[in-house]
């Protein structure tokens, strides 16, 4: 077990107007462990991820994020500048939308490599040969390197999003719903290709999710939030198997068995 | 006596919320230990509270009252209180599991999913799939039929997925929930000897086994499972 957790954050609260959205949040992720957040729309998860991830700011609490070096840092305390300057080397952001996280107008390659030139890469043969090694391995055609992503199916633009926010090796990515637009089928395959690249690079994953079947097979710890508080958390399947609160007995009853 | 795993009033009851808060008492007062190269099976009715244990010790099912003491790299931990991640790294070193039914993953060969709790544990991928490809031979799973997910397998081709992706890293701690239901007599005998190479070797089992020829000759001892008064 690796001793120190890559990010923790204590008491964070945030009210929109009079809905809370978070209400006295504490979570920890260690290195190369994926944490779930389950819960409905509108209990807060997508909000816990953009708080956590800088992208917004809580009325009460504190993120600290764990530097490679082991120095800790207050994420809100974070300059601007800062802050981008980690979404582009030690994190990562698969958003929902790949439109959101990709530059449409940029070919495939040179969404995989406007992140690797933006920490330092500056050959362009090395830069383009990786770009090819990344679109094989979240299985799009290496020949499509040159491709618009406007022109790729939802499924493949998301795999790119993928391989674009993974090519700088991050230690720990965010990611909100990453198969939430996608037909079943390509769900499946995405889902697969998540785990197994995770596993690969050892990353530790922080995701947020409504499927409770993608939890299930991705995440190594769960979190169930309702109305911005979390109320329960633990071992994936232990909370799976034996959920103890009436909300996450609801929430697993209503899953379909396929 | 030295247990590999011992159990001190290990009790579980479930609240079901969605059905009124009504309260069902399942254990209570369980005191089982097992030593190194011991082979214990549950004994009881259906619905004495066999297949619940078997959870509880896994840690799937979250602990009531009592002590779940396992010894874990010169450790003892308690898993009725120990964190996720510290039941995650009892799991990957010290406690194997074979479930009735494979969780199928989709997409991932056979051979992989047999080999990835070895390399987890630090095995190189090359001699962790050799090892699972003999494992899965001794088990009669031919080898055109490594390279496939077992999504299409026939029940009983699973569960030997499942029984050598179990056998395969050599847990000190071993649960076995009904290993040769769907087998056939010849592979019966396979999983016989592996569980007698498996107790040669100091593992600790905790076995469910309804075929009784084959738990009187694997088990040791029985451990009776008492079935809960009903509440009125």
């Amino acid at each position: 077990m690796s001793g120190l957790p890559l990010l923790e954050a204590a008491g964070l609260s945030l009210r929109f107007g009079p809905v809370p959205a978070l209400e006295d949040v504490s979570i920890e992720v260690y290195p190369g462990e994926v944490v779930a957040i389950v819960g409905e729309s509108g209990s807060g998860k997508t909000t816990l991820l953009r708080v956590l991830s800088g992208m917004m700011r809580p009325e009460a609490g504190v993120v600290r994020y764990r530097d490679p070096e082991g120095t800790v840092h207050g994420v809100q305390e974070m300059g601007e500048a800062a802050l981008r300057r980690l979404h582009r080397t030690d994190w990562g952001f698969v958003h929902q939308n790949p439109r959101d996280g990709l530059r449409m107008r940029v070919s495939a390659g040179g969404n995989i490599g406007e992140r690797l030139m933006a920490v330092g890469a500056r050959h362009y043969g090395n830069i383009r040969a990786e770009a090819a090694e990344w679109l094989r391995r979240v299985e799009i055609e290496p020949g499509r390197i040159d491709g618009m992503p406007a022109l790729f199916s939802g499924g493949m633009q998301q795999r790119l999003q993928i391989a674009r926010t993974l090519v700088t090796r991050p230690r720990l990515v965010f990611m909100d719903e990453p198969t939430g637009g996608l037909d079943v089928s390509v769900q499946a395959r995405l889902l697969d290709m998540i785990r197994a690249l995770v596993a690969d690079l050892g990353l530790a994953v922080l995701i947020v999710t409504h499927d409770i079947a993608a939890a299930r097979l991705l995440a190594h710890r769960l979190l169930v939030m309702r109305r911005g508080r979390v109320v329960e958390q633990g071992l994936t399947d232990r909370v799976l198997d034996d959920p103890q609160h009436e909300y996450t007995q609801l929430l697993v009853a209503s899953v379909l068995a396929a | 006596m030295s247990w590999a795993i011992h159990t001190e009033g290990l009790a579980k009851s479930f609240t079901l919320h969605l059905q009124g808060g009504t309260c069902i008492p399942v254990l209570e007062g369980v005191e089982l230990g097992v030593a190194p190269g011991e082979c214990v099976a549950l004994a009881g009715p259906s619905g004495a509270g066999k297949s619940t244990l078997m959870r509880l010790l896994y840690g799937n099912y979250g602990v009531g009252a009592g002590r779940i003491l396992i010894r874990h790299q010169d450790m003892e931990v308690d898993l009725a209180t120990a964190d996720a991640r510290l039941v995650r790294a009892v799991r990957r070193e010290t406690l194997g599991y074979v479930s009735q039914f494979l969780r199928v993953i989709p997409r991932v060969p056979t051979l992989d999913i047999v080999a990835e709790p070895m390399m987890v544990r630090g095995l190189p991928r090359e001699e962790a799939k050799a090892r699972a490809a003999a494992l899965l031979a001794r088990l009669n799973l031919p080898a055109r039929l490594h390279g496939l997910p077992p999504a299409t397998f026939s029940g009983g081709e699973q569960q030997r997925v499942n029984l050598a992706r179990g056998f395969a890293p050599g847990y000190p701690v071993l649960l076995l929930d009904e290993p040769t239901a769907s087998l056939d007599a010849a592979n019966r005998e396979v999983v016989v000897g592996l569980i007698d190479a498996a107790k040669s070797a100091g593992t600790a089992i905790i076995g469910i086994f309804h075929d009784t020829e084959v738990r009187d000759r694997v088990a040791d001892r029985l451990f009776e499972v008492h079935p809960m008064p009903v509440a009125a």
